[in-house]
């Protein structure tokens, strides 16, 4: 190492070594002036700024990044800092509460998880449901998070503040009573003993209160023939599983009048029938006499198509036939039908039950004395206990109407209800509403009614309510909030009792109200019994009572010869009928997308009303499908599409309340026609026969949304099989169609052949067994599995566009009177079909040809025989969609949950996204989806046995389907467990009715199918069909 | 190298000499682009952006912008997936197949042919991504290592067996056309004049000398890559019908598929062949090349493929109706009567009937009837995957799900995109590289020295045709 003084420097300025630099060379930070100090004094110019720029930079870059935060949405998630005692994260709680809507009821069994209740079930504690929940009361659920309810009360168009509210109506309500001006609250039917306490209260500090009860779907006619019969004013509890011979004029029991969720249950239970050596081999004889095509319809074995006009003379000539005297003939086919009717009516004495839909009372007090003259009194219709499902008075009504009009009322109340849009003199309330002093509206929208009042003091949803029921008499429910409330919203019996200057506290006036008037000593102590009534949701002091009867006393001749006037036996013109859906109801809950798109059981149509027409008189008028008409009566008209409608009585049309919404939400307002502008109002009752309208083409077409397109099932005898009961008597493999083929050793049955080893399932065996004959098509399985899966709605274009989400879906299969081999003939329906209904999910089958096409094994069978759906590993190549003979998977063409084309229906806002249940994956765009068969419920189910060391037992996993089956078509269990009901079934009806779909393609459904019997004699002409 | 004799009737015509062979070639490479072909250019890209445009918004909604339901989950996506793949055929079968069975004739159209099937399998993979709901998860149908656990891709799914036999089809194609080229790219290299394009024709023809071990290599791989790609002819569609083969759905599971498919596939795959020579040999002037007696034998293949179709046309509804499966004899009774009866009679018209014309003698060595009958081929073609996709999945078996089909703008924008993809391919493949293989062309033409005039040297090739004509 030589001379190493070799210098290294940092820059210049350090081998100049200046002054400058000297200065500094000490310092950290060298104290160079600003070259111009002006230049440098903007905040980004970087390096030259103040320290205290700095902390302006840092302030001003945080709050431009937090800005721009805002912009990408925040995706919230809270913990709970001190948790609920009784909230466990991923465990569900249940409580029991009860639904009741218009005078539709249900006790339920309410499941909330982290808070937020995602499921509603039956009740089966409840022996006026027995676990019974329709359609609607699934779909209830939603209208908890519809994000276009108020946020809190309004005046007007303004918000106002609660307390204000309260004073301002307080005062006015006051001063109105000062003066003696008539109060008035309008309300549909209410259930709740405690609610009329309130009102009672209410109307004692304000005397001039009336209590004004309608229900848009009135059956007062009904009450008010019973009270002239009887002298009962009241609606008797009815027994469909008593009577062997059932005759319904124009009353839809099953889907729509009085209970159907009650009537579903008795009624399939004298419907069942069992293979098993000296099984039930008889079912009760239904005869159905409608206008319109119903769901009732569709279950009868004889029915006959009727126009409006002749309903009242149906029913007298079934009287007179029964009780033998001569009758006018109405048609040769409503003559047979009758005969037959009568004769089995008279042969099943004391078993018989006549039941009418008709708002008349003339007509119903035919049917009374035709019932009385059956003995059903005391049998299968009991007024011992009466059901209070409907309470409406259109009498009283109309009354209020006039007075209203004519100026005479100074204030009125709303409850749970909206006039104006489902009355048939909403119009002229429309008009009349703002000339009253004092209006309010409890409802939880503005709508139609509640728009036009003063002041909206809006309720919560029923699930954020304390309240009770009493549907029947002596049978008591009560319903418990599930959530706290979600908006600024007040009870209306809160309110109430606060105007009335009481305590608001509703929860504990419905406790001191039990306890003053419900309770029995004689079941212990009251809080026993209440707390037990909390628990189980019921409290049935009456339950046990003895059916009593009653005698007829009412006037016969006097209501013949009102039929006999107000009807015609063969009237020429065209007659529209109104009707109810089974999903939509009157419309109260038209703002749920579920709802909307629940396929009506028959026409398998949703999102709209339509003018259902026969396909003779379609002809007649030259209109098809889809033509959008305008319908014309009394002044008024509405526009709706045609849909072709089998079984439609020729020369009628039947138009569906419960749309044209207008003032209900993004989901329901314009969807439809609002049809309760052409009832009739016929001696101050409503009645839907809405009589001669007259029609004409608007030139316009709108394309009907049908989940089914084609309405026969071509003969197919491995889909459907169905047999005579008298062939079933003989046989109980009577009308199986056993698949055989050809091979070198003979012809062996299709099933016995196969490519595949197959799949040991050696633990569980998960299956279903659907009975057709059990099945009504009520729908509630399919909401209730919409509920359950987070199946999304896709809205009516979509629909249109035949992509539904349904996992399950009811088949409805019109019969066809062509020949086996004529294809076209067979895609035509009969003009009054046979209607079969087959429930239809994803089938697990053991040999699932979905399986072998999918190119990344994202879908694959479970050692449990379940065909399962691998969410992420989907690539969407839709194959197995393809191939699935039984086209039970749904493609997600869009990202539903998520995209601003799908905004209307709830699942889109923060909201509506709380009713997702957190058990089941949200699938997101381009991935399969179908039925899981409730894996999750019956992974939880497993869970909870092996907590307990032991096997599940059966009935403890209930897929949401065959839980809300009112029927139990539905039964799912484990073909393993040689005690489960589902074994216990196929055990023998695996010789007898069940047979799996498709059986020649030999895919191993886990699903098997038993056959329709149809209890009509073999000599009928249409007996080989298929 | 082959020889020709002098007495077999010549499949080049005009006298062409090697060295014409080569002018009339790269004269179309070396040259500025004619207004033509920019216009033709120009036009295809135009459609390409649409098409681009269209496709981009199918990924970006979903595939709820096509007119698929619950019930028809595929249709024009895999109808032009299997007819881009059966145009593609032709290109292997005369290179490949024609090769082995001496067919010297193929030699002027095999380059373009096997171009247009490189071009056409590109097409056909696009709408296999297309078609998939997660596109972006398109990598998983491969059998890759993954990082997922032990995920593997289904070898029970006739998906994955596609996935193999397109992608084995498009690299053997790829590698049999570009080693056809190498010959040629260095004839191009050599006459280059400027760096540009020596440098890249240079590289592309990896160092080709020309020698006789070159050309000894050459016919080697050519024979050998021709052995392999004979079997993928058969196999690549025998696949794709197995897509439908091997489903449960009535008009699908058919055992007549893979040869049906096949035949369909050459049928439909001349027909294209014809659409783009006829066109090129005019613009190209390639008459001498492309000549009647070409057109006339690849109508022969289309008058025999189209026969084979409609006999398996009509063995399928023999065997719907002698199997006595209902669902089967309604698939067909439906497809003939049913709601889409129209494209099942245009599918009969142009398959099977229209190809019977060229019976007659005249017909066949038309022209302008070729193009207009290689056109109606290919609409047949398509309907025919349309028939056998729509028409069995929109009635199967259980009747409440039936449903119809309709396409949307964005089913025709993709479709018109692959049109553009193809078309600009096609272009500009005939704008850069040469569109006959003149190599093997050179090994047809007649060693006719003695039909030449003394004077070569020095006079013009007019003088010599004139000369040849007479």
């Amino acid at each position: 190492m030589e001379n190493n003084t070799k210098r290294y420097w940092k820059g210049l300025e350090e081998l100049r070594n200046g002054e400058k630099f000297v200065k500094n060379a000490h310092k950290e930070f060298a104290d160079f002036e600003a070259t111009d100090p002006g230049k440098f004094t903007s905040l980004v110019d970087g390096v030259t700024s103040q320290r205290r720029d700095f902390l302006k930079v840092l302030g001003f870059g945080m709050a431009a990044v937090s800005l721009a935060a805002c912009e990408t949405p925040v995706r919230k998630s809270i913990p709970y800092i001190n948790k609920p005692d009784d909230i466990f994260p991923t465990i569900a709680n249940w409580y029991a509460s009860s639904y009741s809507e218009g005078g539709d009821y249900a006790s339920i069994l309410v499941r909330t998880r982290e808070g937020r209740p995602v499921k509603i079930e039956g009740n089966k504690l409840s022996s006026v449901t027995k676990g019974g929940v329709s359609a609607r009361m699934h779909a209830s659920l939603l209208g908890l998070y519809d994000n276009e309810k108020l946020r809190g009360p309004k005046k007007g168009e303004a918000d106002i503040k609660w307390e204000d509210a309260d004073k301002q109506i307080i005062a006015q309500l006051g001063a109105i009573a000062a003066k003696g001006g008539q109060i008035r609250l309008v309300s549909s039917t209410l259930l709740s003993p405690s609610t009329k306490a309130v009102i009672a209260d209410f109307a004692s500090k304000y005397p001039t209160t009336k209590h004004i009860v309608y229900d848009a779907n009135s059956v007062s006619g009904l009450v008010k023939a019973n009270a002239d019969s009887f002298g009962k004013a009241a609606i008797p509890a009815y027994d469909f599983s008593k009577a062997s011979t059932i005759v319904g004029l124009g009353c839809d029991f099953l889907g729509t009048w009085v209970s159907p969720e009650v009537f579903n249950k008795q009624y399939v239970q004298g419907r069942k029938l069992s293979s098993v050596k000296d099984g039930k081999r008889t079912m009760s004889r239904h005869y159905q006499f409608e206008t319109v095509m119903s769901m009732t319809g569709a279950n009868a074995d004889y029915r006959a198509a009727i126009k409006p006009s002749q309903e009242g003379l149906v029913a007298l000539a079934l009287y007179n036939k029964v009780s033998g005297k001569s009758a006018a003939s109405l048609g040769a086919d409503i003559d047979a039908c009758l005969n037959k009717a009568a004769k089995d009516l008279k042969a099943s004495q004391g078993a018989a039950l006549v039941v009418s839909g008709s708002n008349d009372p003339a007509v119903q007090t035919i049917v009374n004395a035709l019932n009385s003259a059956l003995g059903s009194y005391g049998t299968t219709i009991d007024f011992g206990t009466t059901a209070h499902n409907r309470q409406g008075d259109d009498v009283a009504m109309n009354a209020f109407i006039d007075e209203a009009k004519a100026g005479k009322i100074s204030a009125v109340m709303f409850l749970a209800s909206n006039p104006v849009y489902d009355h048939p003199r909403g119009a002229e309330l429309k008009e009349a509403l703002p000339k009253i002093g004092l209006s309010v509206s409890f409802n939880d929208r503005a709508d139609e009614t509640a728009s036009l009042a003063k002041f909206i003091t809006p309720a919560p949803h029923f699930l954020e309510n304390w309240d009770d029921a009493e549907p029947k008499s002596g049978f008591y429910s009560l319903t418990q909030p599930t959530i706290s409330h979600i908006f600024k919203t007040r009870q209306a019996q809160s309110s109430l009792l606060k105007w009335a200057g009481k305590s608001e506290n509703y929860h504990e006036y419905i406790e001191s109200h039990w306890k003053n008037n419900i309770y029995k000593a004689a079941d212990g102590s009251f809080e026993a019994v209440w707390v037990k009534a909390l628990h189980d949701g019921v409290y049935e002091p009456n339950a046990g009572a003895a059916t009593s009867g009653a005698s007829f006393v009412g006037n016969v001749d006097a209501a013949i010869s009102a039929v006999s006037s107000r009807y015609k036996a063969n009237a020429a013109g065209l007659e529209l009928a109104l009707y109810e859906k089974v999903g939509m109801g009157t419309g109260a809950q038209a703002n749920n997308p579920w709802l909307q798109e629940f396929p009506e059981p028959i026409s398998k149509a949703c999102w709209d009303n339509y003018a259902n027409i026969s396909a003779k008189t379609a002809k007649e008028q030259g209109l098809s499908q889809g033509d959008v008409i305008k319908i014309e009566a009394k002044g008024q008209s509405i526009e709706v599409p045609v849909l072709i409608q089998p079984g439609q009585a020729n020369g009628t049309i039947g138009v569906a309340i419960g749309y044209g919404r207008q003032k209900s939400g993004k989901s329901s307002d314009g969807v439809g026609a609002n049809a309760y502008v052409l009832a009739k109002m016929v001696d101050g009752h409503v009645s839907f026969n809405a009589g001669e309208v007259t029609i004409s083409k608007t030139g316009e077409t709108r394309e009907i949304a049908q989940t089914q397109t084609h309405n026969t099932v071509m003969a197919r005898k491995s889909i459907i099989q169905e047999a005579r009961l008298a062939d079933y008597q003989k046989d109980v493999m009577a009308g199986r169609f056993l698949a055989k083929v050809e091979t070198s050793e003979g012809p062996k049955r299709a099933t016995d052949i196969s490519l595949w080893n197959g799949y040991e399932k050696r633990n569980h065996s998960w299956g279903m067994a659907i009975d057709l004959n059990s099945c009504t098509g009520c729908g509630a399985c399919v909401l209730s599995c919409q509920v359950e899966n987070n199946v999304a709605v896709v809205g009516r274009q979509e629909v249109v566009n035949r992509r539904e989400m349904h996992w399950i879906r009811i088949d409805r299969y019109y019969s066809s009177d062509a020949q086996v081999d004529d294809f076209e003939g067979l895609e035509v329906a009969s003009e009054n079909p046979e209607i079969v209904f087959q429930p239809l999910m994803c089938q697990h089958c053991s040999n699932a040809p979905c399986e072998t096409v999918c190119p990344v094994l994202a879908t694959t069978h479970s050692t449990e025989g379940l065909n399962q759906m691998t969410y992420n590993r989907c690539i969407g190549t839709r194959y197995c969609a393809n191939n699935c003979p039984y086209k039970v998977r749904r493609f997600n063409w869009f990202k539903y949950f998520d995209e601003d084309n799908f905004e209307n229906f709830h699942f889109s806002n923060d909201l509506g996204k709380m009713v997702i249940n957190p058990d089941v994956t949200v699938r997101s765009r381009g991935v399969i989806e179908k039925c899981s068969m409730c894996v999750q419920r019956i992974q939880a189910g497993k869970l909870e046995a092996k907590k307990e060391r032991r096997r599940p037992v059966d009935g403890e996993i209930e897929t949401a389907c065959s839980q809300s089956c009112p029927t139990e078509a539905i039964v799912f269990g484990d073909m393993n467990d040689p005690e489960s009901r589902l074994s216990k079934i196929m055990e023998h009806e695996n010789a007898g009715r069940a047979f799996q779909l498709l059986e020649e393609i030999n895919v191993k459904p886990q699903v098997s199918y038993l056959t329709k019997i149809r209890n009509k004699d073999i000599e009928v002409k249409s007996e080989e069909k298929a | 190298m082959h020889v020709t004799s002098s007495v077999r009737t010549p499949l080049v015509l005009g006298g062409k000499t090697y060295a014409d062979v080569t002018e009339d070639v790269i004269r179309h490479v070396e040259g500025k682009p004619t207004k033509e072909w920019k216009i033709a250019l120009g036009l295809s890209m135009v459609v390409l952006a649409f098409g681009t445009a269209s496709v981009f918004w199918t990924w970006w909604e979903g595939l709820g912008v096509w007119g698929l339901n619950k019930t028809v989950g595929w249709a024009w996506d895999i109808t032009n997936f299997v007819w881009w793949v059966g145009i593609g055929h032709a290109g292997t079968l005369i290179s490949a197949v024609l090769l082995l069975f001496r067919q010297k004739w193929r030699t002027s159209i095999n380059r373009a042919a096997e171009a247009m099937t490189i071009f056409a399998v590109l097409c056909a993979a696009s709408f296999i991504v297309m078609h998939m709901g997660r596109p972006w998860m398109a990598y998983w149908a491969l059998p890759l290592p993954n990082t997922f656990g032990s995920l593997w891709v289904n070898f029970n799914s006739p998906l994955v067996w596609d996935v193999f036999a397109i992608s084995t089809y498009f690299s053997v194609s790829c590698l049999f056309w570009y080693v056809g080229l190498v010959p040629d790219l260095a004839s191009i290299r050599d006459r280059a004049k400027n760096k540009v394009s020596k440098y890249i024709y240079g590289t592309l023809a990896m160092g080709w000398n020309g020698g006789a071990k070159s050309w000894s290599r050459y016919e080697y791989i050519s024979l050998i890559l021709a052995g392999l790609s004979t079997p993928l002819v058969l196999s690549v569609h025998t696949i794709v019908s197995m897509d439908f083969a091997t489903s449960v759905i009535p008009g699908w599971h058919t055992t007549i598929f893979p040869p049906y498919f096949v035949a369909g596939a050459i049928f439909s795959g001349f027909a294209m062949v014809q659409t783009l020579m006829l066109v090129t040999r005019v613009v190209y002037k390639l008459e001498d090349y492309i000549t009647i007696e070409h057109i006339d034998s690849m109508n022969k293949i289309i008058t025999l493929t189209g026969s084979i179709v409609g006999v398996a046309y009509l063995t399928e509804f023999f065997i719907a109706w002698y199997s006595g499966v209902e669902y089967e004899r309604y698939a067909f009774v439906n497809r003939a009567f049913g709601p889409y009866w129209w494209a099942y009679w245009a599918m009969m018209t142009c398959n099977v009937i229209s190809p019977q014309l060229f019976w007659f003698k005249s017909l066949r060595r038309s022209v302008s009837f070729t193009f207009l009958i290689s056109i109606v081929v290919n609409i047949g073609m398509w309907f025919e995957r349309f028939v056998i996709i729509v028409t069995s999945l929109h009635r199967d078996y259980l009747p409440s799900s039936w449903a119809m089909f309709s396409p949307t703008i964005f089913d025709i924008g993709d479709y018109v995109f692959s049109f553009g993809f193809f078309f600009t391919c096609f272009f500009l493949f005939s704008k850069f590289l040469p569109v006959v293989n003149m190599a093997e062309v050179k090994a047809i033409i007649k060693t006719a020295s003695e039909k030449l005039p003394k004077n070569v040297s020095g006079v013009s090739k007019d003088e010599r045709l004139a000369e040849a004509s007479k």
